[in-house]
């Protein structure tokens, strides 16, 4: 009779508090061999490097601009991150972007003011996020072959309405999203990306709806038979996913001013290298909201600096490439030995 | 271990593209282009390198996304605002996306011109357009006329006859007719852009029209394709078939003679002219301003509208003589 007694002692440890550890190491050095650890000491490197490279680098205004080369991809990325770690993925949202950014162009031609083109904007995106949960979550497709369909099939609704248009003459205020500084050189989209950064921080790490989202990328059985409502957990991170790319994309159009149906053409992938890089597992269970952060501080640096550097993108892409290789393959290694 | 040896390649690399860049108070002018890797761009940025040498102090950086993005371009701009540069002169993926981070550009003193794909008003100083419909539509007539001492009859293969550009060019063709005694226009007829049909519609203007010296295509669709009727029909030398083509689909026809001369833009005279634009307007010796005359070297001088538009030149000719330089490149 003791075998039994076993389960129902370690439930009740958990739920005073005590979290169960998930490696048998010291925290210290479980840090200093982690994944941010190493994301840490890139990150330095290559902001060293630039520093001395260019003479232009190390200027507030400049680091500032440079800043929009990650933000709104970021942002994405942080709902990528858990949606992936629940072992799923969306590859439709660079076309959420298209779509949203298509209504809130449909909206501002009807006369609609800024809080209503932002309000469509969120929208349009969570309704995206609805289709692909509803898809995956209700109807047990796979996500992958999912999003590959709404990624064709959101950008051409955008392609319908657009064609070789675009919308233009957004009003004066909503150039705030993407052109507007909240303080110095902090601009509305860093400061966002840092709130956004806390939230999913917190989302993650210390919610249960967090520690469930582990719980399914590990054992999805496991965790439906633990009681997690796995379907309604998988459908709430499409609506995330969705209402992140309605974020991003009123950041964009605000910052291009307009909208053309090849908005965004090809960010999914560089989100989804964003999280790989950030030390998601691609095969779900494992990664941090911080390791994303670094990963897109790190990938706007590096093209920042390229680009002051005036290498041609393709080397940029290669080096991307490279790190994206080494930074993955490195841990492993060394688990190795 | 690993990671000290990338970070050592990575200082490598990074010294020696520094050692590049860095150069004394030259005028740097930033050639932005579509994306890199397209035969007709780097063809500009070799106009641009002459303009450069011409002009002496100047250095060209030559860039631009790897994706004809407007987003890879906006990064690209921000780098460039970030090493001050003095000019940009972009032939843009999106008209309306890249206006207002060149109008930051600008903002911080930076001379910011169009060329070749232009941009909103209020996001260039001006915009340099490769040629004008007036230029295009007496260009193809010329073309026809110089190898018809004689005169006689010509027909026009156009595209489809909705299409705005080639209906424009026609319509500035026939005005400058009166110009070219002897030329007759016989008929204008569409092979809507499509091989096949503008093949037909070639062999169609051959049986109507025994008297036909020369067709005139203004479209690259139907320059090939009736060229190729025309050397089917065996009727080299007898019928010229000429009007807009890139060199590279061409290349056959103005070997074998069925095409005696075409034309198009050429890309190096648009990069050296919104070089020596760009220097100027940098250097304060013109305004960019409607009316205004901008001095391009040896291409003589850009005259703005009331859009701050400009035409550089009439298209430039290709013929036995330059087809095989160029078919390589565009």
């Amino acid at each position: 009779m003791s075998a039994p007694a076993t389960p129902p002692a370690a439930t009740t440890a958990s739920t005073t508090g005590r979290i169960l550890p998930n490696r048998l190491q010291s925290p210290l050095a479980r840090a200093l061999r982690s994944w941010e650890a190493l994301l840490l000491v890139v990150f330095v490197l290559v902001f060293a490097i630039n520093s001395f490279a260019s003479p232009y680098f190390l200027n507030a205004w400049n680091l500032s601009d440079a800043t929009f080369n990650f933000t709104e991809k970021a942002m994405i990325a942080f709902a990528m991150a858990m949606l992936i770690i629940a072992g799923e993925i969306d590859l439709s949202v660079a076309s959420i972007i298209a779509l949203a950014s298509t209504a809130m162009g449909l909206a501002m031609t009807a006369g609609a003011g800024v809080p209503v083109l932002v309000l469509v904007g969120l929208g349009t995106g969570l309704l995206c996020g609805v289709v692909n949960g509803v898809l995956v979550a209700r109807m047990g497709l796979p996500s992958i072959v999912v999003t590959i369909g709404t990624m064709s099939l959101f950008r051409g609704i955008s392609y319908i309405i657009l064609g070789d248009q675009a919308f233009t003459g957004y009003p004066k205020g909503f150039g705030y999203f993407g052109q507007g500084y909240v303080w110095w050189v902090f601009s509305f989209e860093l400061v966002l990306f840092a709130v956004l950064a806390v939230a999913f921080y917190l989302l993650l790490h210390k919610s249960t709806f967090g520690r469930a989202v582990y719980a399914i990328g590990n054992n999805a059985t496991a965790a439906q038979f633990s009681g997690i409502r796995v379907a309604r957990v998988r459908f709430l991170l499409f609506l995330l996913t969705g209402l992140m790319s309605g974020v991003a994309a009123v950041c964009l159009t605000s910052r291009l001013g307009s909208t053309r149906p090849s908005i965004a053409t090809g960010m999914e992938l560089e989100v989804v290298t964003m999280v790989v890089l950030g030390g998601i597992s691609i095969l779900g269970g494992s990664g941090t909201i911080p390791g994303v952060v670094l990963a897109a501080l790190i990938m706007g640096l590096v093209t920042f600096g390229f680009g002051l550097l005036n290498v041609p993108g393709i080397v940029m892409s290669i080096f991307l490439g490279l790190l994206l290789i080494s930074v993955i393959a490195v841990p492993r290694l060394l688990r190795r030995k | 271990m690993s990671i000290l040896k990338k970070a050592l390649t990575t200082a490598a690399l990074a010294t020696a593209l520094m050692a590049q860049s860095a150069m004394a108070e030259n005028v740097k002018i930033a050639l932005v282009v579509k994306a890199l890797g397209i035969g007709f761009f780097e063809a500009a940025n070799k106009g641009a390198e002459e303009a450069a040498k011409e002009l002496g102090d100047v250095d060209i950086i030559y860039t631009g996304p790897t994706d004809t993005t407007a987003e890879g371009q906006i990064e690209v701009i921000n780098s460039l605002i970030a090493q001050g540069v003095n000019a940009i002169a972009i032939s843009a993926n999106d008209p309306d996306a890249v206006a207002p981070t060149l109008q930051k550009a600008m903002e911080r003193g930076i001379t910011v011109i169009s060329w070749d794909s232009g941009v909103a008003k209020e996001g260039r100083q001006m915009h340099l357009n490769p040629s004008s419909s007036a230029l295009i539509g007496n260009t193809i007539i010329k073309l026809a006329a110089d190898h018809m001492p004689e005169g006689g009859d010509v027909a026009i293969l156009s595209a489809t006859s909705t299409s705005t550009n080639q209906n424009v060019w026609i319509e500035e063709a026939k005005k400058v007719l009166p110009n070219y005694p002897g030329i007759n226009l016989v008929a204008v007829v569409y092979g809507d852009d499509l091989a096949d049909k503008s093949y037909r519609e070639a062999q169609g203007l051959i049986a109507t029209y025994p008297n036909l010296k020369a067709i005139i295509a203004p479209t690259t669709v139907g320059i090939l394709a009736a060229s190729q009727a025309v050397t089917d029909a065996g009727l080299i030398g007898k019928i010229n078939v000429t009007g807009l083509g890139l060199p590279s689909e061409m290349a056959g026809a103005v070997e074998s003679g069925a095409t005696e001369s075409f034309a198009i833009w050429n890309p190096i005279d648009l990069g050296y002219a919104a070089t020596m634009i760009s220097y100027n307007l940098v250097k304060g010796t013109a305004k960019a301003e409607p009316g205004a005359e901008i001095p391009m070297g040896r291409m003589g001088a850009a005259k703005l509208d009331d859009n701050n538009e400009a035409a550089m030149s009439d298209p430039f000719t290709y013929d036995k003589s330059n087809i095989e330089q160029f078919k390589s490149i565009f």
